[in-house]
């Protein structure tokens, strides 16, 4: 019984370690332009698809250099992916939110443009690649370990510290840096910050850098945990992402990874005891008595203006 | 004069038309070419281009002393429910055809077929093993065995080939194949082994990768053997998630294993498990072998158990219009190809006999086949119901 508790405990982490990265991506946009980035799931899409392609192109007897080893690949890996996907962020920033953002118009219209996005990602996907799934090769030879009847593999316990790490980063650059200062700084008063000498634009492709590059790392690590592509693979994670969000209370970084952790341990916990079915009844019942007690989540503070 | 002659033209235009359409024998195909399976679209998509230029390079199919070109007509269900049934309404009353194949898995075809039946077109699904396609509609055909007889196969080969007391079962509760299915082999493996054999059974819900806690349960059960009646971008899922977590004893499969691109999303991960299916491509005969070589020449890939079933249920369906006499009256040819597909005895199939019985399900074997160290489905063992 104990054992199987402390299991699920291990499961919900990495399943909640997903949902956290992705929600810090929301988290940075949010913080920074008080926009809902709907494509953000999208993006986490298309940096495994990256990683797939990053991966492929380096591994085997016909990469760019034969025979490289998979460790090696799986730390070009990582940088690779993340710049990239940072690009396909930094791109949308740049085609779609900048100029909407030039005219001043209402935010609802560039979240629902940031919607209109994913669409295009996620079908432009489909007419490019097709609906076949892609298989991930494996980067990382999977070794199962069992202490006291609890297994697990380095892979899980890596995604976990990544998450972990993440976090401590993000929160780092946001709350002790001068650059995070300004992202915090933009989110209070757009107008008066660029007064100051502050290049906003400049900030804000460094939040979509930032929230991409994430994206992408966790796309990385979800096609490494779970091997099968497909082109809607970030449509429903991303919206449970963003709702772990705003249960952590959104623009918090703290909220953002407490609230991934919070929902995958829920999900997880759900399963175990009851029959799958009830996962998301369960699940967001309980989300939605946490924010009915506490409106702007659990870290959240109360503002004036929300979407 | 001149308007007259124009409208002459055009009511003989109106007339002529008909005529030339007569000419054509049109089959509507119901497949999910995008979606959650896309490959097993592709499949049938393929197998039945194969069959529509052999039949139509000879000339087209000869009815009652005459020739008729196959039009066919692909409609694609995106792998959902409510796609399938108006695919089907598209192609019953606006494509007009004849009769339909597809959809392929139960999940469309139970929609699907009551759709066909309240039109009163006959359908034929090559792949769907779900009792209630065909139950009570006469209209309604399959090319394929069904669960009741599939799931008491799995469980006998469980119990026979792998000792297995205690068995778990994982599957998609919100699929009608997967579902009915996981059931009738509970029901199967319980009355072998006693009540409450089945230690575990768990579910989940489609669209779902994580199997964590699902999977710890499983483990924790104490079971023999894991039976998943998944399909093939959920088995490797499940499969090596449950190897992570320390899963090493056999795990068997059902006939959706076998549809799509299995071994390629799961490599190794696969290898050594066996499932029940439809037909062994690996050491086949006869006219099965002239299939899976000129499918094999045309597209670079050997077909699949989807591909060799719609070949079967298109060629049914052909061969019951072969046996009427087309009056050009949809309505009427229509019924008559039903009657005329209900009455087909001892069919010679490329995966295997058929007769049907008076639901419309064919009676013909199973076979348990083993996926080899190459990553080919060899066959292992044939079930047939006595």
């Amino acid at each position: 019984m104990l054992e199987g508790f402390i299991q699920n405990i291990l499961n919900a982490l990495q399943w909640g370690s997903f949902y956290s990265l992705i929600a810090l991506g929301y988290c940075l946009v949010y913080g920074v332009l008080l926009l809902i980035n709907f494509a953000h799931g999208d993006i986490f899409m298309v940096g495994a698809y990256i990683a797939f392609f990053v991966s492929m192109s380096l591994l085997g007897e016909f990469g760019v250099i034969p025979g490289m080893p998979t460790w090696l690949v799986l730390t070009l890996s990582v940088p690779l992916v993340m710049i990239l996907t940072a690009m396909v962020g930094v791109t949308l920033e740049r085609v779609a939110y900048r100029p909407l953002r030039r005219k001043g118009v209402n935010r609802l219209y560039v979240v629902i443009t940031a919607l209109m996005c994913g669409l295009i990602l996620e079908n432009g996907n489909l007419a490019i690649l097709g609906a076949s799934r892609k298989s991930f090769p494996t980067l990382f030879e999977q070794t199962v370990y069992n202490i006291g009847g609890v297994s697990f593999t380095n892979l899980k316990v890596a995604v976990i510290l990544v998450a972990v790490l993440s976090f401590v980063f993000l929160r780092f650059v946001v709350v002790k840096t001068k650059i995070g200062m300004a992202m915090r700084a933009i989110s209070y008063d757009k107008f008066a910050v660029p007064l100051m000498g502050i290049p906003v634009d400049s900030i804000i492709v460094f939040t979509f850098v930032l929230g991409s590059g994430f994206a992408g790392l966790a796309g990385l690590l979800f096609a490494m945990t779970y091997p099968v592509l497909d082109p809607y693979m970030g449509a429903l994670i991303g919206w449970k992402a963003f709702i772990a969000a705003v249960v952590g209370g959104i623009g918090s970084i703290r909220g953002a990874f407490a609230g991934g952790f919070l929902l995958g341990f829920v999900e997880i916990m759900v399963v175990a005891f009851f029959p799958s079915t009830l996962r998301d009844l369960i699940a967001f019942a309980i989300l939605l008595v946490i924010l009915t007690l506490k409106p702007t989540g659990l870290f959240g503070v109360a503002r004036r203006t929300k979407i | 004069m001149k308007r007259t002659l124009l409208l002459t033209l055009a009511l003989i235009a109106l007339l002529v038309t008909p005529a030339f359409a007569e000419d054509a024998i049109k089959l509507g195909f119901n497949i999910p070419l995008t979606g959650d399976i896309p490959d097993v679209g592709e499949s049938a998509k393929n197998s039945a281009e194969l069959l529509k230029k052999k039949i139509n390079d000879a000339g087209g199919v000869e009815v009652g002393g005459k020739k008729y070109m196959l039009e066919f007509v692909y409609e694609d269900n995106e792998s959902k429910a409510e796609s399938a049934l108006s695919a089907a309404r598209k192609l019953i009353t606006q494509d007009e055809v004849l009769g339909m194949v597809g959809p392929q898995s139960s999940k469309q075809a139970v929609p699907a077929g009551e759709a066909a039946n309240d039109l009163e077109t006959p359908m034929i699904s090559p792949w769907s093993t779900n009792p209630a396609t065909t139950k009570d509609r006469p209209y309604v055909f399959r090319g394929c065995f069904l669960d009741t007889f599939q799931g008491p196969t799995a469980a006998k080969f469980a119990s026979e080939e792998f000792g297995a007391k205690k068995a778990a079962v994982l599957y998609d509760i919100a699929s009608d194949y997967p579902k009915g299915l996981a059931e009738d082999f509970k029901a199967a493996f319980e009355k072998i082994n006693g009540p409450g054999s089945v230690v575990a059974f768990e579910t989940f819900t489609t669209k779902d990768v994580d199997f964590s806690a699902q999977l710890t349960n499983i483990l924790k059960s104490g079971a023999d053997v894991l039976f998943t009646p998944q399909y093939y971008n959920e088995v490797p899922l499940i499969v090596k998630q449950a190897k992570s977590m320390g899963w090493n004893k056999p795990i068997l499969g059902s006939d959706s294993w076998g549809g799509g691109d299995l071994m390629g999303l799961c490599g190794d991960d696969c290898k050594g498990y066996n499932f029940v299916t439809h037909y062994a491509a690996a050491g086949a005969k006869g006219a099965t072998k002239e299939f899976i070589d000129e499918y094999s020449k045309t597209y670079g890939k050997t077909p699949d158990d989807v591909a060799a079933l719609t070949w079967d249920s298109t060629n049914l369906m052909l061969q019951a219009i072969k046996n009427v006499k087309l009056t050009g009256d949809v309505a009427a040819d229509r019924a008559a190809i039903k009657d005329a597909l209900a009455s087909i005895k001892d069919f010679p199939g490329i995966t295997g006999g058929m007769s049907f019985t008076p639901e419309g399900d064919p009676i013909k074997c199973a076979v348990v086949v083993k996926i080899d160290d190459e990553g080919k489905f060899s066959f292992y063992k044939s079930v047939c119901p006595n």
